[in-house]
């Protein structure tokens, strides 16, 4: 224990490593931004002066959530969830639309996107839920969890935010299977889905708004409707492809500089940045992620209880959705779903939501090392 | 196994998941790798491409061009917004029910529009079906878009003329540019498609008319749909001409010219305005500024009136007796004839072993200078002609701009031929015949002019010999600027002659009208000068005149100018195949100035106060 406290330099269990992965993320996105967003109208504020205080606020919720400590956050839980809730509950009433959903709340001069915290919190009711007392049997290990998942995704549903609502399935799927359900419960839910498919698809299908539709539509048949949506999933191709192995760098992406490429600072990041720097780039970022959700597992498997695991996996879970899905959207793997890259994307939210996370994940390593807890 | 820092629970079995979870990242982080390296390394070079061609269009902004305006701002042309329907055939979906939907929709024929969408040619480029299509059509069209795919309403600019034939062989008219314009160096900011002006001012001013084309950025997705429009460069509007001509004079004489062919021009003499300028058969500019089929244009250019030729400034006839007037100036001037010295005429004048006959059988007996002009004496003149010679003669009607294009801003302006030996000489290889001197001598054999150089002769004549160069552009507005710029009257030069000379034969021009062969152009309310004149079509007159077909029957003319002692207006008619122009063309000269007298006074030209006037300031759109 005490070896291992010596053996990473830092204060109070603070990674350096763990921080320099993360700055180092932080930093290609705002440069990406900052290259994508150059012929924003004069006289708003740069969005990569934007990110950059987002990134400013999320580091202060990054050092609150390593300084404080999981124990007490998870006490705090299901009340945050209930608020949450009634947040998602309001923003459908009051909230601000943009493109076809209500997600955001104005919050002063600012506005924010309750679907976002809703992850973290969710994260926290899950780990505090099986970490409370023996879950046995299906009925409390999937079924009980699954009604506390579900009212916060029908809400988020129905904004409609299908990224973040998938973020919500991601996340108790992880945690379902780290608390180890047994094989013939994942088999029964299976084989249950696949009788329900029809019905659900149905539900499902028809609940969908149009642009959703086109965006699946888009992904099964990419000829269908070439002006609609397919044509993101096109240019985002014809973005990361045309940046080959080099890249054609700094504003040189004319797929995105002349806009070609929608939603370029936001969940078209991945694609600008590919854009630019090429293969090469798009390997470092890719390694960089890896390294920090290595770094962030090691956190899991060695923390000091189940709260703090089951904690450390969510967070886990909740980037490698986020990532694998945004990157595969890009790549035109996946169909569109509109979900940000965790440190890279534009976005007041994700980005104080994602530091957030991390903090946790340190917070929970520093418990860990801490001996006289 | 790592030591774990919590009790062996159902938990326990977290490394074990943990690293299937490490397992699962790698293979999914990899599985994108892999994606990520086939799309950029292996299809990168294909997406390069792909990169390059998608980016921005260019698309050209046509400025709207310049309008005419006449002397008092009566608007002549300006610019109408025009609907015309395109069919792109990639995006037709079934050409049968295309074709069926716009006849329904817009009653057309229906062969008509098949012959259209199967002529050769790309199919991705927009064909036009139907132009000039009233509003209530395209928002029909525009309503149903959905139905029928492929077709397109663009709003056009398209030139109009508000007063129709009003004008005509002045004004010109506009088209696309053709081929072999694209190549000359002056038409060189144009492109595909621009308008330019192809006759009359339109063509003449076309650089001051056709402004400049503006641009804009388009930015187009894979499929060419617009997704971003910004104007780069705004297109300057063309700038507008202030014409000389007065619409009222200009009418008045159209309508006098009615049914016949012939031209009339109404030059001020004292600056070279033309106030009008008439030239029958016209045509439409407003048909010819459209797109013709070639049936059309076959129709028009085939006509026997050939309605494009502008006979005022383009008809080369013989002066005939209108000749008569340089040549008194000639006389006087070389003392080749002092004013009271007498030719004895006879009805013949005998030259080598041919007669040439004055018109008048008889004969005028013992004529002065004066009696000579007042009664169009031949025989005088032969008489001059034959003692003056034909170098004399060609130098003094060179003097007065025979022989030579007055320099009017109109295109394709002829120049007329006033013969001498070195002109025969290099035009037909051909030594001069003494007896070609005394044809030339009343204005017959090689002697052509057009009625432009005729009016201007008058002109310098009622001007006492200073002559300006025929204009029909006073002004022209600035449309950047807003300053409107006056053009000076152009001075050509001066005849040198004695203030005697054009004292003596404008007294006999006003004899003329008053008791000699132009009493038809008397006028009650204006002193008129003026000369008649007859241009032999066929060589023989085997008859009276009413005997031979129209189109042998010779052409008549009649110069006059009005006041005689302060001259305001110097007008000249030429009515083709209408016999002597005493009897024909000198009531229609009468009427001219008459009118002209009588104008309400003139509002102050141009200087001030433009009439409002709308105009189709947003360019259409063509893709370059």
């Amino acid at each position: 224990m005490i070896e291992r406290l010596t053996e990473h330099r830092g204060l109070d269990g603070f990674d350096m490593r763990y921080g320099s992965l993360i700055l180092a993320i932080l930093a290609i996105g705002v440069v990406s931004i900052y290259s994508v967003t150059q012929g924003q109208h004069k006289g708003l504020t740069p969005y990569y002066l934007k990110q950059l205080m987002w990134i400013g606020l999320g580091a202060a919720a990054f050092l609150v959530m390593w300084a404080s400590d999981y124990h007490q956050l998870a006490r705090f839980a299901y009340p945050a969830y209930v608020f949450i809730l009634l947040m998602l509950i309001f923003v459908l009433f009051e909230g601000r639309t943009s493109k076809g959903a209500q997600r955001w709340l104005a919050l002063g001069p600012f506005s924010f996107q309750p679907s976002e915290f809703a992850k973290l919190i969710l994260i926290l009711v899950l780990a505090h839920y099986y970490s409370k007392a023996p879950r046995v049997g299906w009925l409390q290990r999937v079924i009980v969890p699954g009604l506390l998942v579900l009212p916060g995704l029908l809400l988020i549903l129905k904004q409609p935010d299908l990224g973040s609502g998938l973020s919500f399935v991601a996340i108790y799927a992880a945690m379902l299977l780290m608390v180890g359900i047994r094989s013939q419960a994942i088999g029964f839910i299976l084989l249950f889905g696949i009788m329900l498919f029809p019905f659900a698809w149905e539900g499902v299908w028809g609940s969908l708004h149009d642009y959703q539709r086109q965006r699946i539509m888009a992904f099964v048949d990419p000829g269908y409707d070439p002006g609609g949506k397919g044509y993101h999933a096109l240019q985002s191709r014809i973005a990361i492809g045309s940046g080959q192995l080099l890249g054609k760098g700094l504003h040189g992406g004319t797929q995105s500089q002349l806009k070609f490429l929608p939603e370029g600072h936001t969940d078209f990041v991945f694609a600008v940045f590919a854009e630019e720097w090429g293969f090469l780039g798009v390997l470092i970022l890719l390694g960089l992620f890896v390294g920090l959700i290595w770094l962030s597992l090691e956190i899991a498997s060695k923390a000091k209880d189940q709260l703090g695991a089951l904690l450390a996996v969510g967070i886990v879970a909740m980037l490698c959705f986020c990532i694998v899905v945004n990157i595969g959207m890009t790549a035109g793997m996946f169909p569109i779903v509109g979900i940000p890259l965790p440190l890279v994307s534009y976005g007041g939210s994700a980005t104080v939501m994602t530091m957030a996370s991390l903090g946790l994940l340190l917070n929970i390593k520093r418990k860990r090392l801490s001996l006289f807890y | 196994m790592i030591p774990t820092n919590y009790p062996e629970t159902e938990f326990g079995d977290l490394h074990r998941r943990l690293l299937g979870l490490r397992v699962g990242l790698l293979l999914v982080v990899g599985l994108l790798g892999l994606r990520l390296w086939h799309l950029q390394i292996l299809e990168g070079p294909y997406y390069r491409d792909l990169s390059e061609n998608n980016r921005t269009r260019q698309v050209l902004l046509e400025p709207a061009r310049g309008l005419i305006y006449d002397r008092n701002g009566i608007l002549l042309a300006n610019n109408v917004s025009s609907f015309s329907l395109y069919v792109t055939l990639e995006d037709v979906k079934d050409r049968e029910v295309l074709i069926h939907q716009l006849t329904e929709l817009l009653g057309l024929d229906p062969t008509v529009v098949r012959k259209k969408l199967e002529t050769r040619g790309s199919k991705l480029l927009p064909r036009k079906i139907k132009d000039r299509m009233t509003l209530r059509d395209a928002t029909l069209v525009e309503s149903r878009r959905l139905d029928m795919p492929g077709v397109m309403i663009q709003v056009e600019s398209q030139r109009n003329y508000p007063g129709g034939l009003i004008a005509a062989h002045i004004l010109g008219y506009v088209g696309e540019i053709s081929a072999d314009q694209l190549e000359k160096p002056e038409f060189g900011d144009l492109h595909q498609g621009s308008i330019v002006g192809q006759y009359g001012i339109e063509k003449s001013y076309d650089r001051h008319m056709r402004g400049m084309a503006g641009q804009k950025s388009v930015e187009v997705d894979a499929v060419g749909h617009v997704k971003k429009a910004a104007v780069v460069e705004r297109p300057e509007a063309g700038n507008d001409l202030y014409l000389t001509i007065d619409a009222r004079l200009q009418k008045l004489a159209e309508d006098l010219l009615g049914e016949e062919q012939g031209a009339i021009v109404a030059l001020d003499p004292s600056n070279g305005d033309i106030l009008a300028m008439a030239s029958r058969p016209a045509f439409d500019p407003n048909i010819l500024s459209r797109e013709l089929t070639s049936k059309q244009w076959v129709e028009i250019v085939q006509d026997e009136g050939r309605p494009l030729n502008n006979r005022a400034s383009q008809g080369q006839y013989p002066p005939g007796s209108i000749f008569k007037i340089p040549m008194a100036v000639a006389a006087l001037e070389t003392k080749t004839m002092a004013p009271s010295s007498t030719v004895h005429c006879t009805g013949g004048y005998r030259f080598g072993r041919r007669v040439y006959r004055d018109w008048k059988a008889g004969g005028h007996g013992y004529v002065d200078l004066h009696e000579a002009l007042v009664h169009s004496c031949d025989v005088y003149f032969y008489s001059v002609g034959q003692r003056m010679g034909i170098d004399v003669m060609a130098e003094f009607g060179k003097d007065f701009g025979l022989g030579r294009a007055t320099g009017v801003e109109l295109p394709s302006e002829r120049s007329g031929i006033m013969p001498s030996p070195a002109w025969k000489q290099k035009a037909k290889r051909e030594s001069w015949l003494p007896g070609e001197t005394i044809s030339a001598a009343i204005g017959q054999g090689f002697v052509t002019v057009t009625p432009l150089q005729m009016a201007s002769m008058m002109a310098t004549v009622a001007n006492d010999g200073v002559n300006y160069r025929p204009r029909l552009v006073q002004a022209v507005m600035d449309r950047a600027t807003g300053n409107l710029q006056e053009l000076p009257a152009v001075p050509r030069g001066k005849i040198n002659a004695k203030p005697e000379t054009f004292r003596i034969i404008k007294d006999a021009l006003a004899d003329v009208v008053t008791k000699g062969t132009a009493t038809r152009a008397k006028s009650s309310i204006v002193t008129i000068g003026g000369k008649t004149g007859t241009a032999q079509v066929a060589a023989l007159r085997p008859g009276p005149e009413e005997d031979i077909p129209k189109k042998f029957r010779d052409h008549a003319w009649f110069v006059a100018f009005a006041p005689v002692q302060s001259p305001k207006i110097a007008v000249v008619v030429l009515a083709e195949h209408m016999g002597h122009g005493g009897a024909t063309a000198a009531p229609l000269a009468k009427e001219v100035i008459e009118a002209y007298m009588q104008l309400p006074s003139q509002s102050p030209v141009v200087t001030s106060g433009l009439p409002a006037v709308s105009r189709h300031d947003e360019g259409s759109f063509t893709e370059s």
